[in-house]
């Protein structure tokens, strides 16, 4: 059982490749969506559910990413090969900046630097003419590579997914490695990984710069697919979000953040279409708010927490 | 910078540093105490604003009257609020509590949506506190600037005196440093954390009555406020309600300077000076060392 | 002979409170050198301060004669001390095996190398496999630390230190909350220790601390009142009237 359930997420991957063409452009185009945000969580599972730092900040180098990828696109737009490394350059930059400072709070400190500090990157964007204020800014041209146009959504899709494989399997190895075990014993109990011996710092911030270079790849790839970017993008509402999705599939669990942003994507349209929920979907933000609350008290483990319980294995 | 200017500048640096502090104060108190960090507290703030503006057609000139009937209604709120909801929040860990509270955020945002809508409103001011003084000979400063800035003070002395004089004052403050302790004294601590909580609501929720004729009410108040707030505990201190005072007036004064100076960038400097805090004593200014 | 670990005049203030006062002591390997004390002597500020948590206001910790007093704690594990501590810190959710070679892992880090497992990692296997035997944890090695009985992690918090491969232990109550059975054991692991470490042991049982200390060193309110082997100790004045009434 176990065996075959590590299969699993291979299998979805071959099996989207496989659909890629299939799908009707809606489809298509929701599954992008998908896979951009569940590359995002995937980024802060990595700092929350495996390193155990909650930062509600994350959104701000998913929307530097963004920005970074339409500010240097410019007016002829720009090969993927340098694009891709620079969005994730700068995301990570900030990372670094930030992270050498929020790490020197811990608890509920972390938590409220983190956010301010996000909330800094969001007052940059929507104040200053540096991303075009308020409205956001357009990309003129989508990023290219050779052949590859970002512009067709075959090529959108495929380059999304190869980029979802990639960002999966580096936390699948990091999550084998010294480096994952160093970061689960610091989430575990950092004073005995410092009385043996750990730079616990270090490891940490390694830890939040890789999360927010990952953030800044799911960035660039919004950008490329919405051809728009916003300082929305950067909101604590945005953070709120992704911490949501990986609670919401399972905390720690590489797929329950896969599993997360699938269903929070589900559940924002579903609760905001006036065909299933009538007139509530107004108010949606009155559902989502109590769904999260319920589902928080409720299922504290997740989707995955909960499919454990109902199968339980010997 | 004329002197008059300067004069100016420096009494809205206090005048919106002791309204920071205000709220600051709640949630401060909230988590030192409980350890619960609640996101939504900027709503209480938003709340209040909104009762200002709802009851102010009713009271009209009686606005120290209308200010105590937020007070008592909103630490009810917060009384019952703790009771059908925070108090299952001490036992989880801080990221359900950020993402109950988040939840909270959006429940509260939707309801005054509903009753109320998403305009942005004036609330007006009393006859008796309207109009402004003269101050030097180019400037004039408002009245009910100076009127807000006292109303903070003395609430502020009111909060020394019952947390450092009084018999509740000193379970606070026990409850701060040892929660296990306060409980094995036989002190009920639920009715405590109960107490504790409905004041935390009803500083915040006084803040936005206060600053509703102010800056008007609108959607998303609560959220710039809570996020300022943040930068304000941290650099205080957990816990430390002089601390928060101190910080409020440090951030008052960043960001009153920092618009004045830097117009495009001012929002940036406040998160500077958390930053400097942060290489300093990232404990905060009066928080105690980890 | 050279001490391995020699603190000297080591002092710590807390605002006005002199917590630690001028304390001076050796650690010898091949010696276990008790430290006791009333509730409150600075016991457990004296050892934060040997394991590098908190800071030092006055004097100095030489490790093999360098001055170390500055060095972080993960400095100070990794140039040999290590430390176990009164409540339990060990991993609870993974196995007895695997938290000692995390631990262990501390000497050989390498974190860049993601391709490479970390539960192939030879070196750490073989520290681990090394500090379980010595700590008579062998055979429960594959079973999850969180299930142990409270004796058997009081032994894997000290394995967990052995990992690390130290030249020096400083060990706060490691008999903490342990029965008649479970105290014999821990006393047997130290006296194996004894030949190959220098060690520093904090402890509220007196019968343990007789049976074992080669040296024990009395603290009253933040100072050192006597210094000398157990049975000089036992004779001394001073500590019989600071522990009248305090029979264990």
């Amino acid at each position: 059982m176990n065996r075959l359930s590590s299969f699993l997420p291979l299998a979805c991957a071959v099996v989207l490749a496989i659909a890629g063409p299939l799908l009707s452009p809606y489809a298509g185009d929701f599954v992008v969506k998908v896979m951009i945000l569940s590359i995002f969580a995937l980024s802060l599972q990595l700092l929350v559910g495996m390193t155990g730092l909650v930062s509600l900040g994350h959104a701000a180098f998913y929307g530097i990413g963004a920005y970074a990828t339409v500010l240097a696109s410019g007016k002829d737009g720009g090969s993927i090969a340098w694009l891709l490394p620079l969005a994730m350059a700068c995301a990570a930059g900030y990372a670094l900046v930030v992270g050498a400072l929020s790490l020197r709070t811990r608890g509920v400190y972390f938590i409220m630097v983190t956010l301010a500090f996000a909330q800094m990157a969001f007052f940059v964007f929507h104040d200053t003419d540096v991303g075009g204020g308020s409205d956001g800014i357009y990309l003129y041209v989508r990023p290219v590579l050779g052949a590859l146009d970002m512009e067709n959504r075959l090529t959108q899709f495929y380059v999304v997914l190869a980029a979802l494989v990639f960002t999966y399997a580096l936390l699948v190895l990091i999550g084998r490695s010294r480096f994952g075990a160093a970061l689960a014993g610091i989430r575990v109990n950092e004073q005995r990984m410092r009385a043996a011996g750990f730079p616990v710092y270090g490891y940490k911030l390694a830890a939040f710069v890789i999360a927010g270079a990952l953030a800044g790849l799911a960035g660039f790839l919004l950008a490329a697919r919405d051809g728009v970017v916003n300082p929305e993008l950067l909101s604590w509402h945005n953070s709120g979000d992704v911490l949501l999705m990986i609670i919401l599939g399972g905390l720690g669990r590489l797929r329950g953040a896969v599993i997360g942003a699938a269903c929070f994507t589900v559940l924002k349209e579903v609760l905001a279409t006036q065909s299933f929920v009538g007139p509530l979907a107004d108010h949606w933000q009155l559902t989502l708010g109590l769904a999260i609350i319920v589902f928080v008290a409720l299922l504290p483990k997740g989707i995955i927490g909960l499919a454990e319980r109902l199968s339980p294995r010997a | 910078m004329d002197f008059g200017t300067f004069l100016v500048q420096c009494l809205n640096a206090v005048q919106y540093g002791l309204l920071l502090f205000l709220v600051a104060s709640g949630l401060t108190l909230i988590f030192g105490i409980m350890g619960v960090i609640n996101l939504a507290h900027g709503s209480f703030y938003m709340i209040g604003a909104y009762l200002a503006f709802s009851l102010a057609p009713l009271f009209g000139d009686n606005f120290i009257l209308m200010l105590l009937a937020g007070v008592v209604l909103t630490a009810a709120l917060g009384y019952v609020l703790e009771w059908a909801f925070f108090s299952y929040l001490y036992q989880r860990d801080h990221l359900q509590q950020v993402l109950m509270t988040y939840g909270l955020i959006l429940v509260f945002e939707e309801l005054r949506s509903i009753l109320i809508g998403n305009d942005v409103h004036g609330v007006p001011l009393p006859a008796w506190l309207g109009g402004s003084f003269a101050l030097g000979d180019l400037m004039s400063y408002p009245w009910y600037r100076i009127f807000a800035s006292v109303a903070c003070i003395v609430v502020a002395v009111a909060l020394y005196y019952v947390v450092n004089r009084t018999r509740l004052g000193m379970m606070v403050r026990a409850g701060a440093s040892n929660r296990d302790m306060v409980r094995g004294l036989g002190i009920d601590i639920r009715r405590l954390y109960r107490i504790v909580f409905a004041a935390g609501v009803a500083l915040a929720a006084l803040a936005g009555m206060i600053a509703a004729p102010m800056s008007s009410v609108y959607p998303n108040m609560g959220a710039s406020v809570l996020i300022i707030c943040f930068v304000v505990v941290v650099i205080g201190g957990i816990g430390s309600i002089t601390g928060a005072l101190v910080a409020a007036l440090l951030v008052g004064f960043v960001d009153t300077f920092g618009k004045v100076f830097f117009a495009e960038l001012s929002g940036v400097g406040i998160y500077v000076l958390m930053a400097v805090i942060l290489i300093w004593r990232p404990e905060g200014l009066m928080g105690k060392k980890a | 002979m050279n001490a391995l670990l020699s603190v000297n005049s080591l002092t710590r203030r807390f605002g006005g409170l002199v917590a630690v006062n001028e304390i001076t002591l050796d650690l010898h390997r091949g010696e276990v050198h008790a430290v006791i004390g009333t509730n409150g002597a600075g016991k457990s500020t004296l050892i934060n301060m040997l394991s590098g948590e908190i800071g030092v206001s006055a004097g100095q910790i030489r490790l093999d004669g360098q001055d170390i007093t500055r060095r972080s704690q993960a400095l100070r594990a990794r140039s040999g001390v290590g430390r176990s501590y009164q409540r339990t810190t060990i991993f609870p959710e993974f196995t007895v095996h695997e938290n000692c070679r995390l631990a262990a892992q501390a000497a050989t880090p390498r974190p860049w190398a993601i391709w490479q497992s970390a539960s192939g990692c030879s070196g750490s296997n073989a520290a681990a496999a090394e500090a379980l035997a010595a700590a008579g944890l062998a055979e429960v090695a594959q079973r999850v630390a969180g299930t142990l009985s409270h004796g058997a992690k009081r032994q894997l918090e000290v394995a967990m230190c052995l990992a690390t491969r130290p030249r020096v232990l400083l060990l706060d109550e490691p008999l903490a909350g342990m029965g008649a059975e479970e105290t014999d054991r821990m006393l047997a692991l130290l006296e194996r220790l004894r030949a190959n470490h220098a060690i520093l042991l904090v402890e509220h049982d007196m019968d343990a601390v007789f049976r074992i200390a080669d040296r024990i060193t009395v603290m009253v309110n933040g100072a050192v009142i006597a210094s000398g082997d157990p049975a000089s100790i036992r004779e001394n004045s001073e500590v019989r009237t600071a522990y009248l009434g305090e029979e264990h």
